[in-house]
């Protein structure tokens, strides 16, 4: 017998003891796992040993941060929880980017990690590191298995942590000698945690207030975040928009909540967002926030922050309400109810001249670029994207302009369409997430619309979706810059370029080394066959565009300017 | 303005590095940290001194309650509560100083815990100003060392103390 097994008294059945790894994978199992991404190492090869004959669809990236980062795009594409695998020391700290970047926009990840034996923790042993410690910050939360006893209860924690309340990573760390210590799994579905309490009904009390105040709006605004998607939520939105006709603005990560192509629909707000979309925020007298966050990319400058508006904010999360501005009617809960329930109290209202202002600005100031130039404008082939693909593909992407340009010209249409770092910005998500999205989504067309330099952080991953003939499409707006960071420089360094320019390979015979398809467009006029030749591929694709080198994201809000502070507006008004 | 936060919370490992690395992250300041077992051996009791307005406050409450180890938060601002420190004080106490030293440590309700050639031990609880005054008081003679539990408190049932 084991020593550390929890049945010291009575005679065993060995054959009713099970070792940790398998407890692991039936737990995984139970919690309805289908598909796991990772990658093997010294101290989790118990769990992997039981992996090999498993029912539960394998992923393999490159690299770990890689291997998090599909874990995410899969809980973003599917709405289940993504889970990853890793070794301790090196492998569980290659995790950290992928982990924090979940922790942001609240994807739902369970992390196993491997660790070196119990008795060796803390001596610093071979390939040891202090994942709980390290990965704290960066997770909803973390633990570590000490007894095999434990290990199926605190799994089955993890999942419902990460996936219940506002969502997040959960690491649970798991030392080798735990995996291979044997006990009893009597497959009771217990959990104990006492300190762990999800509010999702709301105060039925705030919500009556929230209506009233909505019905007696002149000039309301509807500013919708990425919990309206992990909500579930997007019906009941569309429903109270209708239900009281009111203009619906998003931000990056809530775009897909509300179908653009309707007139109510102000796109995106923000720093890059729309000049209609800011400007109404700054002028409505009820801001009706729901699961957003008042993020700095958002706001602006926050003390003239929507300065006229009562402020209604609908979250999950406590925490998120009045921690960045003051709210005047806070809703704790889920969303997907709390909007179902407001929209039993709201009343139609006509509110015509506030959308003849909106209308106004719309005309006035569309995002817009130099249709007649002779060079690939981004947004060109970002629209093409979007018209090729009749506005239903599944959009990933990089950071920086390569995003912000997506967000302004691909037209989204349905929830969880696209798939951005939104809160960390961590540059080289789109590639690895588009894979995660792709297995999550096998019949898919899963686009990662990148730049250059976001890509080349973790394109090493385009071996993953050729060994798994994952058919994603890369497209590489390729301007031989670190784009955003060029365009900073150039606005407020007296264009000194320091160090954001690279020289790049030659990215469709990067892809045709790695096994698959590329191509290179450096002509306008190839653009839509090149865009029509890589949707007809059944496997990977690369396409290299070679845009202007220089162009820059209008509108901008500068760093410290109020939010309709935008510069650009003079270009885009005599675009438009 | 200080404010008493109480934090019950599983007794688990891992728990204080939490509490304290989500205090760091998000830049409050802890004035101090008291953490004890309670009468059930599952649950540990934090008593953290914060300061900081009524936002900081309002973020600190909510950002502990979030963490999920943490069982049950109170803030006792406004409230009717006995708070208590613990100190031990080493002061420097020559034979003709002794005398002044102990009518002192008697004024204070203090307890001599330890004493040397030189120096003398004192143990002294009570809410901080009379610990902070007790300092002030000894530190004429020369204060060798001074080791505080920092604060922990308890609502009370009656408005005012006994005595």
């Amino acid at each position: 017998m084991e020593p550390n097994s929890g049945n010291s008294i009575e005679a065993i059945d060995e054959s009713s003891l099970k070792i940790g790894a398998q407890i692991i994978v039936d737990t995984l199992l139970e919690q309805g796992v289908e598909t796991m991404f990772g990658y093997p190492g010294g101290v989790v090869l118990p769990l992997f040993d039981r992996l090999y004959d498993a029912p539960i669809r394998f992923i393999n990236p490159r690299h770990e941060q890689g291997g998090c980062h599909m874990a995410d795009g899969y809980a973003r594409a599917s709405g289940k929880v993504g889970v990853v695998v890793a070794t301790s020391g090196p492998g569980a700290c290659n995790l950290t980017t992928g982990l924090a970047t979940a922790m942001m926009d609240s994807v739902p990840i369970v992390a196993l990690t491997g660790q070196v034996r119990t008795e060796l923790i803390g001596n610093d042993a071979f390939q040891e590191a202090d994942t709980t410690g390290i990965t704290r910050p960066v997770t909803k939360y973390n633990c570590i298995v000490k007894r095999v006893e434990d290990l199926a209860r605190t799994i089955r924690e993890a999942f419902y942590i990460a996936s219940t309340g506002r969502p997040g990573p959960v690491l649970v760390d798991l030392p080798v000698d735990v995996q291979v210590a044997k006990c009893r799994h009597d497959g009771s579905k217990q959990m104990d945690l006492p300190g762990y309490r999800v509010r999702t009904k709301g105060n039925a009390r705030q919500i009556s207030i929230a209506a009233a105040a909505i019905n007696s709006s002149e000039q309301p605004v509807l500013y919708v975040g990425g919990g309206v998607i992990s909500a579930n939520a997007s019906e009941e939105l569309r429903q109270l928009t209708e239900k009281a006709h009111l203009p619906v603005t998003t931000t990056l990560l809530g775009l897909g909540s509300f179908d653009q192509r309707k007139p109510e629909s102000l796109d995106m707000l923000g720093m890059h967002g729309a000049a209609y979309a800011n400007y109404a925020v700054q002028e409505c007298d009820l801001l009706i926030a729901v699961g957003a966050r008042f993020d700095d990319r958002v706001t602006a400058k926050l003390k003239t922050f929507a300065s006229n508006a009562k402020i209604i904010h609908i979250d999950i999360d406590p925490a998120s309400i009045s921690k960045n501005v003051r709210v005047d009617i806070p809703v704790v809960g889920d969303a997907k109810l709390i909007l179902a329930e407001l929209l039993e109290r709201v009343e139609f209202r006509e509110r015509k001249p506030w959308f003849k202002k909106i209308a106004d600005w719309k005309k006035k100031y569309p995002f817009s670029y130099d249709r007649q130039a002779a060079t690939i404008k981004p947004q060109y082939v970002i629209e093409e994207l979007c018209r090729q693909t009749a506005s239903e593909a599944t959009i990933t992407t990089g950071v920086g302009q390569n995003q912000m340009w997506t967000a302004q010209f691909y037209r989204f249409i349905k929830p969880r369409q696209l798939i951005s770092s939104g809160g960390l910005g961590t540059m080289g998500f789109g590639l690895p997430a588009a894979i995660g999205a792709q297995v999550a989504m096998p019949d898919a067309t899963v686009i990662d619309i990148d730049g250059d330099s976001s890509f080349n952080m973790t394109m090493t991953e385009l071996a993953t979706a050729v060994q798994y003939n994952l058919p994603i499409k890369v497209c590489i707006l390729n301007n031989g810059y670190m784009g955003m960071v060029r365009q900073w420089q150039e606005l407020f360094y007296n264009k000194r370029y320091s160090h954001s320019f690279l020289t790049n390979p030659d990215y469709a015979t990067v892809a045709r080394a790695i096994g698959t398809v590329g191509i290179t467009v450096d002509k306008k006029a190839d653009v839509p066959g090149a865009i029509k030749e890589m949707l007809a591929q059944k496997q990977p694709c690369v396409v290299d565009f070679k845009i202007e080198r220089e162009e820059n994201v209008w509108p901008m809000v500068p760093a410290g300017k109020s939010l309709d502070e935008m510069d650009g507006l003079d270009m885009l008004e005599s675009l438009a | 303005m200080k404010h008493i936060i109480s934090a019950l919370v599983e007794n688990k490992p891992g728990v204080l590095a939490h509490v304290a690395g989500m205090f760091a992250a998000r830049a409050f300041n802890i004035d101090s940290l008291a953490v004890g077992r309670t009468e059930d051996p599952k649950l540990s009791r934090m008593t953290i001194v914060v300061v900081g307005d009524d936002k900081v406050l309002e973020q600190v409450r909510k950002q502990l309650a979030k963490i999920v180890p943490v069982v049950k938060v109170q803030d006792f601002a406004g409230q009717p509560v006995v708070a208590r420190d613990l100190m031990l004080i080493a002061i420097s106490a020559p034979a003709e100083k002794r005398p002044e030293i102990l009518s002192l440590i008697e004024m204070f309700k203090g307890k001599v815990v330890d004493i040397g050639q030189k120096l003398v031990m004192v143990e002294v609880s009570g809410p901080e100003e009379k610990i902070e005054a007790f300092i002030d008081v000894c530190k004429p003679y020369g204060i060798k060392n001074v080791v505080r539990t920092g604060t922990i408190a308890m609502p009370r049932q009656a408005k005012t103390e006994p005595d």
